[in-house]
């Protein structure tokens, strides 16, 4: 199915004061891809998540999900198809409870009331969120709000989720639980992640970026042996990649 | 700053108390808001010396504290922090209004301070019926009830937008106190210009989270209206609960009970 596939086009942004995120990103992803974006802060990736659903218009270049371009006119079709999870789920829980949150997707796509619930039901309990969904987001914890989140997402049935940061501040039992949870996921994948042990299990492709370009695009495990240009682009390989500290066992990179 | 972490707890508090589930708890929202309502304009309708007319009305919150099976500490724990601002609006009472107007054998009560009483006693009563309304109603079912009175629905969105995120700004808030306070030694740190630009940059904090907040709406399709979903109604039940209580109120208002009682028994005894 074309409407999966995620192209971007020599996309350039400017913020308003001067500085340029993105000078030229090229690529394009195709359905059931798990791609990573990885590189150093500031390096454009938040910027380049933000172009996949509409937020920010390109300053030159261009979005296409499937045969869609994102311009404004087709904003609320670009948005059912991305569904995209921010990194703080403080800013992505904004109603009373969480039942309700998981709602407002479903419910701004003028669903009858049968299938909003239907939705609800079904995406909380694909994030194993079923019995949080009458509490106040603001009693949840960390990992829990972070599936809530996602489970947000999901109710819209998007075919494309994007993900800034999934991992982030997570205890590592959350982290795998959250790990899994992706892993099972059909749906064509982007994340960010400074997390490179997940990038290393969950995506076959992973693209660097570095100072708004493409600086390598391609599978995790040769872009992560190439110490040179890990180093240019501020990144260090897995741990999983390196030497361990105790048994003085070298790794795979030298 | 601890006791803005506490008043926070606090607050949290009341509003875990309206996940319960009692007889109270299940009436729709609505029942219990304009019932509310009535309860506090009555209060508020006596004149300035009226006393006894006004203890009556006590029995409301405590019906209502019964019923639902709230602990009553957490009620009276916020009738304490609020009786004291009402105080500083009686305070003059007494003082300029010196003419008596009761008088128990020789001791004489200046009118100021039956007012004082009436104020006191009018705050506690109202803030009784507005903190039991949210521990039995939760604030996102009074806003809701609200809502469908016919409130506009910007104002309604403020307000759940506001209890939302009151957290999240305290928890930023004390955070960045925290950080104040722990590098300025049991001093008064730079004193208030530090406190100056410590509201500065949690304005531009809150700036921020707004915007991603909006970002996370529009990303789900928002185009500027909360669709609600139904969930209970105003059944004979609700009509029964308002009623009632709305009758009470009217009678109490206008029939001085504890006054009544009065001439009741001196009739039996002269």
């Amino acid at each position: 199915m074309s409407h999966h596939i995620v192209e971007v086009k020599d996309l350039r942004h400017s913020y308003p004061d001067g500085t340029e995120a993105l000078r030229g990103v090229s690529f394009t992803i195709h359905h059931g891809e798990s791609v990573a974006v990885i590189g150093a802060n500031g390096a454009g990736k938040s910027t380049l998540l933000l172009h996949l659903n509409g937020y920010l218009p390109p300053t030159a270049g261009e979005v296409r999900i499937g045969d869609t371009p994102v311009v404004r006119t087709t904003l609320n079709e670009v948005r059912r198809t991305v569904g995209m999870v921010f990194q703080d789920p403080d800013d992505q829980l904004f109603m009373p409870t969480v039942g309700e949150d998981v709602a407002f997707g479903p419910l701004n796509l003028g669903l009858p009331p049968g299938e909003v619930e239907r939705r609800v039901e079904e995406s909380l309990a694909r994030v194993g969120a079923g019995h949080l969904r009458d509490k106040p987001p603001y009693r949840l914890s960390g990992g829990e709000k972070k599936r809530a989140a996602i489970a947000t997402v999901l109710s819209m049935s998007p075919d494309i989720l994007v993900m800034d940061e999934p991992t982030a501040g997570l205890d590592p039992f959350a982290r795998r639980q959250l790990m899994g949870l992706l892993r099972e996921f059909r749906h064509t994948k982007i994340f960010t992640s400074h997390d490179l042990d997940m990038v290393l299990e969950l995506c076959e492709r992973t693209i660097v970026l570095k100072e708004g370009l493409v600086a390598a695009d391609g599978p995790p495990r040769e872009i992560f042996r190439n110490a040179e240009l890990l180093a240019a682009c501020h990144l260090e390989p897995p741990f999983s990649m390196q030497g361990c500290p105790v048994c003085g066992n070298k790794g795979c990179q030298r | 700053m601890a006791h803005i972490e506490t008043a926070l707890r606090d607050l949290n508090r009341l509003d875990l108390l309206a996940g319960g589930d009692s007889a109270i708890h299940r009436l729709d929202p609505r029942a219990k808001v304009l019932v509310t309502l009535v309860y506090i304009v009555s209060v508020v309708s006596f004149g300035r010396y009226e006393v006894s007319g006004l203890i009556p009305f006590a029995i409301f919150p405590l019906v209502m504290v019964a019923v639902s099976g709230l602990p009553p500490g957490i009620v009276v724990r916020k009738l304490l922090v609020v009786l004291p601002f009402a105080a500083l609006v009686g305070l003059f009472n007494p003082l300029f209004d010196r003419e008596p107007l009761l008088s128990f054998g020789s001791l004489a009560v200046s009118g100021g301070w039956v007012s004082f009483v009436s104020i006191i006693l009018r705050a506690a009563l109202t803030v009784g019926g507005a903190v039991v309304l949210v521990a039995v109603t939760g604030f996102a079912g009074v806003c809701r009830a609200l809502q469908r009175f016919g409130v506009p629905r910007a104002f309604v969105v403020q307000l759940l937008f506001l209890y939302r995120y009151i957290f999240v700004l305290g928890d930023e808030g004390i955070r960045m106190s925290r950080a104040r306070e722990l590098r300025s030694f049991a001093g008064r740190g730079m004193g208030l210009r530090a406190y100056g630009s410590l509201l500065g940059s949690l304005l531009l904090r809150t700036w921020d989270r707004a915007e991603r907040i909006h970002m996370a709406m529009l990303s789900r399709g928002f185009q500027g209206e909360f669709h609600a979903r139904r969930e209970s109604s105003f059944g004979r039940r609700e009509m029964a609960f308002t009623a009632g209580w709305c009758f009470l109120f009217m009678l109490l208002r206008f029939v001085n009970v504890p006054r009544l009682i009065g001439v009741l028994v001196t009739g039996v005894f002269r």
